[in-house]
């Protein structure tokens, strides 16, 4: 029996697209999908009747679009294909691009679209909607918001490597100074303007310790990908063929919620997850091979643990790495180049996709004022649920043979 | 008028339980707050009353004052439990089965909800000393009352609980006669629906009511207890009319030193619960063979008399009338009682509905906090699960139920979250480890945001969890609360 190899380059993705992300007030979700479309299917060059079956990533159905696949389906004018809908929580566009890949791995398509969107913006408030989590876990856990989910990382983080408050929030700080930074040179990112160090310290708190700039905006936006075999490609005359290296989930099984070893400082799923990633990409040091990387960086503290959890920092060390520009756009291995969740923005279904979009652009060499000089291997790491009960979706994308 | 008489049983009290909330309001502060019409109620505003927290009610604090005493007497069972209140939360869903089941006790018990007037708490303990059965019983009485804003009664009356266990044993206190008289002698209603009083003139009530009820019904406790006015050590009578325990005193002929402090400045009036909750606090003080005579007034009478065993030790836990914060900000006490619509913004508009069925399959995961040990490998969970959850075991039903409600616990994580919607913001919860390991995310209660460390230590509280307006339910659930010195920490 052979065993399975993993995903690495058996499947090239030919085509993105991505809307402009923001408060697109005077737009509907198919708007969005049919902006992120247009740009992937001229982007790969090729008709629509030739897609063979779709995945739309919809998180928050109900605030948004509705169930089942009919929006997207509909919404493009699809030829009656096979169209699935996903939903991983906040990871639902990389569950989209996997629904894709396989498809396309498998032999079963030629030629498959992944179209993660989100029309948050008509639920009359900031922020992530309130909802049940669950008939039966409502009657007992607390319903908290996602700021405040994220912020226990925090108190843990201090407890567990001795931080205080003020040098960890100065490094968190610096975490949203330098994606504001980077959103400056993004035309398509919600958030477009510089801040100071300053302006994160005094910001209104919203959940001990994070603060406005601490959080990620909430966007209406969506992206896609056109994705086939490598040799489809090849005859659809692309020169740079971008592969897929590596796509793993890891989802928590209730062990960080209710057994004692998690230190609650970390994403345990992270660790997992990229750890196979790696080894499906056969990367033994990402920090030598990865040249940029796109993390879910819902909240500035997120952003700080997973550069432990993906094996950038050593434990405990983030902070530090962090406020030395390890991770700016000019430093050894940028991330957030495009101004992450915090400023591009996060349309939930969209924001896996988003990420891929980014590597793609870099690698291609058509990310514009933000282009880095070398960049040949990215990575996106996207993140569903809380720190202590979550799936966590890592892409690792390239030029082929890199 | 009806009356009976009966002489000393041969059951006694076990032990006594208080619970008072945290919050203490400020007299003054409810009285500047209604200067411009009732400047007179400043005469009044003297002291403190007790003030539920939002996610406070008679049963939540029913299940605190009843822990209190089981936890002090350690009966072996509870074969009967009475809830006395005259503002239980449900006036369908037996609400002494909410505190049944969270106390743990059998389901065996013999459970009920008195109410009616302010004597349901004195005759169910009344009821419970007379009875000729050789069992255990608990009475709790508790007591939120919200009084209209402005009248004298809103700063008189607190919020409270008070438990008392009956039953065949080793008695601090034992019966030593009784008696009762019913009479519809109307010195305030409130009819169904209703959240506040009407009252009559207090001056008709003392002379009238008081005066005249209260003495015949004292006469015959006494002469069936086989003592004098004069004997009585501690008399404990909470009127709420000012200076009537000290003049009905003097008319009966108690000694004017056994007058028991109403506590009213300290606590207020926590209705139904007081005659319990004055008895503890005398027997607290009182020394073997004292005697103690308990009357309650309201639609006729009660009265007790009691006297301390050789075995009598203090039974509360050491500064309960203590240890509270004070609150000064009455716009937050209009609003907890709900007669203040505050703008909650859109996230308040979440629908709390409760799936029944739901609620019924996790009954004991929710009203007693009982989560599964694995009896394989040890690991503590909550909820219980068909799987175990430790990575090196992984066996398949084998948990047995464990109570966590009475287990320490410790902060693992925290924040203060301004977002979410909560009736007193900010939302304090976090991962939280008790000493069995077993780990839960919980909401914080009764805490200040600045309170909270990594590895506070806490104790686990019966609370509201969430409110359903839409539908007039609400739902509770254990919350941790942040142990402070005087509270035992």
């Amino acid at each position: 029996m052979k065993m399975a190899t993993g995903i690495r380059d058996r499947v090239a993705i030919v085509g993105m697209g991505c809307s402009k992300f923001g408060e697109r007030w005077s737009d509907n979700a198919e708007d969005l999908m049919l902006e992120a479309f247009s740009e992937a299917l001229a982007d790969a060059g090729i008709e629509k009747a030739q897609i063979e079956a779709a995945w739309l990533g919809v998180c928050l159905e109900e605030n948004n679009v509705g169930k089942t696949s009919g929006p997207l389906a509909q919404g493009l004018r699809l030829p009656n294909i096979a169209v699935s809908r996903v939903e991983n929580a906040c990871a639902t566009g990389t569950e989209a691009l996997r629904g894709a890949v396989y498809a396309v791995a498998s032999g079963a398509y030629d030629i498959a679209l992944a179209l993660g969107v989100e029309k948050l913006k008509d639920t009359g408030y900031g922020g992530l909607p309130g909802r049940t989590r669950g008939t039966v876990t409502d009657l007992w856990q607390p319903n908290g918001s996602a700021p405040g989910a994220f912020a226990q990382l925090a108190s843990a983080y201090r407890s567990k490597y001795g931080i205080g408050a003020e040098d960890l929030k100065r490094a968190m700080a610096h975490v949203s100074v330098k994606s504001h930074d980077n959103a400056t040179r993004n035309p398509k990112a919600h958030l477009r303007n510089r801040i100071s160090i300053e302006d994160v310290l005094k910001a209104p708190m919203i959940a001990d310790p994070l603060g406005l700039y601490d959080c990620c905006g909430v966007s209406d936006g969506a992206a896609c990908a056109i994705v086939t075999t490598p040799e489809i490609a090849r005859s659809l005359g692309k020169q740079d063929i971008i592969t897929v290296k590596a796509l793993q989930l890891a989802v928590s099984n209730g062990e960080e919620a209710q057994f004692h070893s998690w230190d609650g400082a970390s994403i345990k799923t992270a660790q997992i997850a990229s750890a196979r990633a790696y080894a499906e990409a056969r990367i033994k040091d990402p920090c030598k091979s990865i040249d940029l990387f796109e993390v879910h960086d819902c909240f500035s503290i997120t952003e700080l643990v997973l550069m432990e959890n993906l094996g950038f920092s050593e434990p405990g060390r983030a902070p530090f790495d962090i406020l030395d520009g390890r991770y700016d756009r000019t430093g050894a291995i940028p991330c957030q180049i495009d101004g992450g969740l915090k400023c591009f923005g996060h349309p939930i279904g969209a924001s896996g996709l988003r990420m891929v979009y980014e590597v793609y652009l870099q690698v291609l060499g058509r990310a514009g004022e933000r282009q880095l000089p070398k960049a040949d291997l990215g990575m996106t790491q996207n993140l569903g649920g809380h720190p202590h009960q979550n799936v966590c979706a890592i892409s690792i994308i390239g030029r082929l043979g890199a | 008028m009806r009356n009976s008489t009966n002489s000393a049983g041969t059951t006694g009290i076990l032990g006594v339980g208080v619970y008072l909330p945290r919050l203490r309001l400020e007299r003054a502060a409810v009285a500047a707050g209604h200067r411009w019409m009732a400047p007179a109620l400043k005469g009044i505003a003297r002291g403190t009353r007790t003030m539920a927290n939002w996610d406070e009610d008679p049963i939540t604090m029913a299940v605190q004052a009843g822990r209190a005493v089981l936890a002090w007497a350690k009966p072996e069972h509870v074969a009967a439990l009475t809830l006395a209140s005259t503002t239980l939360p449900f006036a369908e869903r037996l609400n002494a089965a909410v505190v049944g089941s969270a106390l743990a006790l059998s389901d065996d018990c013999s459970t009920l909800d008195a109410g009616g007037s302010l004597r349901a708490g004195s005759s169910a303990l009344l009821r419970a000393l007379n009875s000729a059965a050789a069992r255990t019983e608990l009475i709790i009485g508790a007591e939120r009352r919200i009084p209209k804003p402005a009248s004298t009664g809103e700063l008189l009356a607190g919020d409270g609980a008070a438990a008392v266990l009956v039953g065949p044993g080793e008695p601090i206190a034992m019966l030593r006669g009784a008696a009762t008289a019913a009479a519809d002698f109307v010195d305030h209603f409130r009819e169904t629906g209703h959240t506040s009083d009407y009252g009559w003139e207090e001056r008709w009530i003392r002379d009238e009511g008081y005066s005249k009820i209260v003495p015949g019904v004292v006469a015959r406790a006494l002469e069936a207890a086989g003592c004098a006015a004069g004997d009585i050590d501690h008399f404990v009578m909470p009127a709420a009319l000012p200076r009537v325990n000290e003049a009905m005193a003097k008319k009966l002929g108690i000694r004017a030193e056994a007058v028991v402090d109403t506590l009213f400045e300290a606590c207020g009036d926590t209705g139904c619960a007081h005659p319990l909750l004055m008895l503890a606090h005398a027997l607290d003080r009182a020394r073997p063979g004292q005697k103690l005579l308990v009357v309650q007034f309201g639609s006729g009478c009660d009265a007790l008399v009691l006297e301390t065993t050789e075995r009598h030790v203090p039974a509360t836990a050491p500064g309960w009338l203590d240890g509270g914060r004070n609150e000064t900000n009455y716009l937050k006490y209009l609003s907890f009682t709900g007669q203040l619509e505050l703008d909650w913004g859109m996230r308040a508009e979440m629908d709390n509905k409760t799936a029944l069925s739901a609620a019924w399959r996790g009954e004991r995961m929710v009203n007693g906090f009982v989560g599964g040990r694995c009896t394989q490998c040890g690991t503590v969970h909550f909820p219980s699960t068909r799987i175990c959850v430790n990575p090196e075991c992984g066996a398949i039903d084998t948990q047995q139920p464990h109570r966590l409600a009475d287990e320490p616990a410790r902060i693992r994580s925290y924040t203060c979250d301004w977002l979410s919607y909560r009736p007193s913001p900010p939302f304090l919860f976090g991962h939280v480890e008790f000493d069995s390991r077993a780990r839960v995310l919980m909401e914080f209660t009764d805490a200040e945001p600045d309170e909270l460390t990594v590895g506070t230590p806490l104790q686990m509280m019966f609370r509201i969890k969430e409110f359903d307006p839409l539908r007039g339910f609400r739902r509770y659930f254990w919350k941790a609360k942040p142990m402070r010195k005087a509270e035992g920490a």
